[in-house]
């Protein structure tokens, strides 16, 4: 079986500067293979946020081109960009919860969007806050919610429409060990339904939870890739998820 | 973990467009307590009254035209009574003849009298103190032109020599100049209104993009498209110039009814055809509703290109 590469998000090249600064992000390439982990880590400012925000749609690079499920989302014309946003899952690193909705209004918030009808809405959204161990906590604002909550409630957010790629900034930034753990299975859980996942963290240890993983380490804007693995992805046999072996596709 | 949900193969996308109340939820509602319905208000209420007189001072006016658009007045200038209403008489027998004339009449001594009283004084003029012309008012079957006028003038002017003729829409030129310099300015004071609520609409909204950009940045990451947002913020400024239209309608009526019941008092001929026809009520009451469009518009405009600059 050969890697379908249009079906994953492929990195050309990219370098991303704001204004006229130095670049934040050089000679960046990689591909997602559709289905696996990734961990992004990096010293603080090395450019792991900005890489996110390309990978959800946030920014546009200075150069280099971008693929994402096998359209150049360089050119693609700025109207188009919502229906490819919504194929995607993003957990931010201070939540961005919308502050005078519900729980499970927030959750709810990404099939509103995408067009749900509301009779539709109530069964996944209930059987999500389930998922995350919240349901007691549906009609609760994002103030009275611990920081484990919230962050529970926009991972909850992140995956309600099935995804096919999640993109997650420190999700364990602001929870314990073990709540970091935890929130890490519900990853780990979705990406074997076939979701491609992307952790941003500096968190070593949390590394060696998803043996499956690849890690995409970045120093001062590049990425390293010393066994090419990252811009020339392994077969897809190899690359099942749970299996951590490599095996570079040559 | 266990399997995490997930959604069923029922649940179709892109069906229901993304609106309605849930949509208006994303933007905090003040509604009464913020100032938009009561700058709205105001604004309307103004543009109403400026409106309303506009439209007032253009009923006077078409009026006044229409009046006296065949209207011209005889005088005979002439010191002896006597010899004043020898030639009154054939003056008006001579015009009630013509072919042109539709009516004639002689102004009386008690009119004239009673016209005079503010400036000479009750009864000042009974003995002839001050020497006051006979005045004929008459109608024409025709608007009246330099040339019928002419030709009136020659018809009295052997017979009657002390007779001098005048359209009576000539006197009033100057009013009806400044008529329609008021209607005018009204126009100007609508638009300048008009202006002035688009421009606080757009501060409103671009107020509540800057206290609200978090939620307007988080739904469209999550793939919220322009329109989308646009609409949740143009629902709630709609909802607001609804509140602000209904009220300031609400003030401008009163105030119109107040200043028309006071001008009534007046008594005069000429305000009296300035009253407002059904059709000036329904350009009044499309005031507010033109204001909501105006606002949501605004609003729309601006959210959409506060968007923009996002990617």
């Amino acid at each position: 079986m050969t890697t379908d590469q249009n079906e994953g998000v492929t990195f050309d090249n990219v370098g991303l500067r704001y204004g006229t600064d130095r670049e934040v992000l050089s000679d960046v390439s990689f591909t997602l293979f559709p289905g696996s982990f990734y961990f992004l880590t990096g010293a603080s400012g090395a450019g792991k946020t900005s890489l996110l925000k390309l990978l959800y749609l946030a920014q546009r690079p200075s150069r280099g081109a971008i693929r994402m499920f096998g359209t150049d989302v360089i050119t693609l014309p700025r109207d188009r960009l919502p229906a490819y946003r919504r194929r995607l899952g993003v957990v931010f690193q201070d939540f961005r919860l919308v502050p005078h909705l519900s729980a499970f209004d927030n959750i709810a918030l990404p099939l509103r969007v995408s067009g749900v009808r509301e009779a539709d809405l109530h069964k996944p959204v209930t059987d999500m806050l389930e998922w995350v161990g919240l349901s007691h906590r549906a009609e609760a604002h994002p103030a009275t919610l611990s920081g484990g909550e919230q962050q529970r409630v926009a991972i909850a957010r992140a995956v309600i429409g099935r995804p096919d790629m999640l993109v997650a900034d420190e999700p364990t930034g602001n929870v314990d060990p073990d709540m970091a753990l935890k929130l890490l299975r519900l990853f780990e859980a979705l990406n074997r339904l076939g979701t491609t996942v992307v952790v941003a963290t500096h968190d070593v240890h949390l590394l060696k939870k998803v043996p499956a993983s690849l890690i995409m380490r970045l120093d001062k804007g590049r990425l390293s890739d010393p066994t090419g693995a990252l811009r020339y992805p392994p077969r897809r046999s190899a690359m099942q998820p749970g299996n951590g072996s490599l095996e570079p596709d040559t | 973990m266990k399997k995490p949900p997930t959604l069923g193969s029922k649940t179709v996308r892109g069906l229901n467009p993304f609106g309605g109340e849930q949509a208006a939820q994303l933007v905090p509602h003040t509604r009464l307590a913020g100032p938009v319905p009561w700058v709205i208000a105001i604004m309307v209420a103004l543009t109403v009254i400026a409106a309303a007189g506009g439209l007032a001072m253009s009923n006077v006016a078409s009026n006044a035209r229409a009046e006296l658009a065949g209207g011209a007045t005889v005088q005979i200038i002439e010191a002896s009574a006597s010899e004043r209403n020898r030639q009154a008489a054939i003056a008006e027998q001579l015009l009630a003849e013509h072919p042109t004339v539709a009516s004639v009449q002689r102004v009386s001594d008690e009119e004239l009298n009673t016209l005079l009283e503010p400036w000479l004084g009750v009864g000042a003029n009974n003995n002839e103190a001050v020497p006051v012309p006979a005045l004929i008012d008459v109608r024409l079957r025709e608007d009246i032109t330099e040339g019928n006028l002419n030709t009136l003038r020659g018809l009295l002017a052997s017979a009657a020599p002390a007779a001098r003729i005048d359209a009576q829409s000539s006197w009033l030129g100057p009013i009806f100049s400044a008529l329609s310099s008021l209607q005018w300015l009204a126009a100007a004071l609508v638009i300048l209104l008009g202006l002035t609520s688009a421009a606080a609409v757009w501060l409103a909204a671009r107020t509540a993009l800057g206290t609200n950009h978090d939620t307007i940045e988080v739904v469209h990451l999550l793939g919220g498209t322009d329109p989308q947002i646009a609409r949740i913020f143009e629902r709630s400024v709609g909802f607001d110039a609804i509140l602000g239209g209904a009220v300031g309608l609400a003030l401008g009526l009163v105030a119109i009814l107040v200043l028309g019941g006071q001008f009534e008092q007046l008594g005069s001929g000429m305000i009296a055809g300035g009253g407002l026809g059904w059709v000036d009520w329904l350009l009044i009451a499309l005031i507010p509703l033109a204001g909501v469009a105006v606002a949501v518009l605004t609003a729309r405009l601006t959210v959409m290109g506060a968007l923009r600059r996002m990617l």
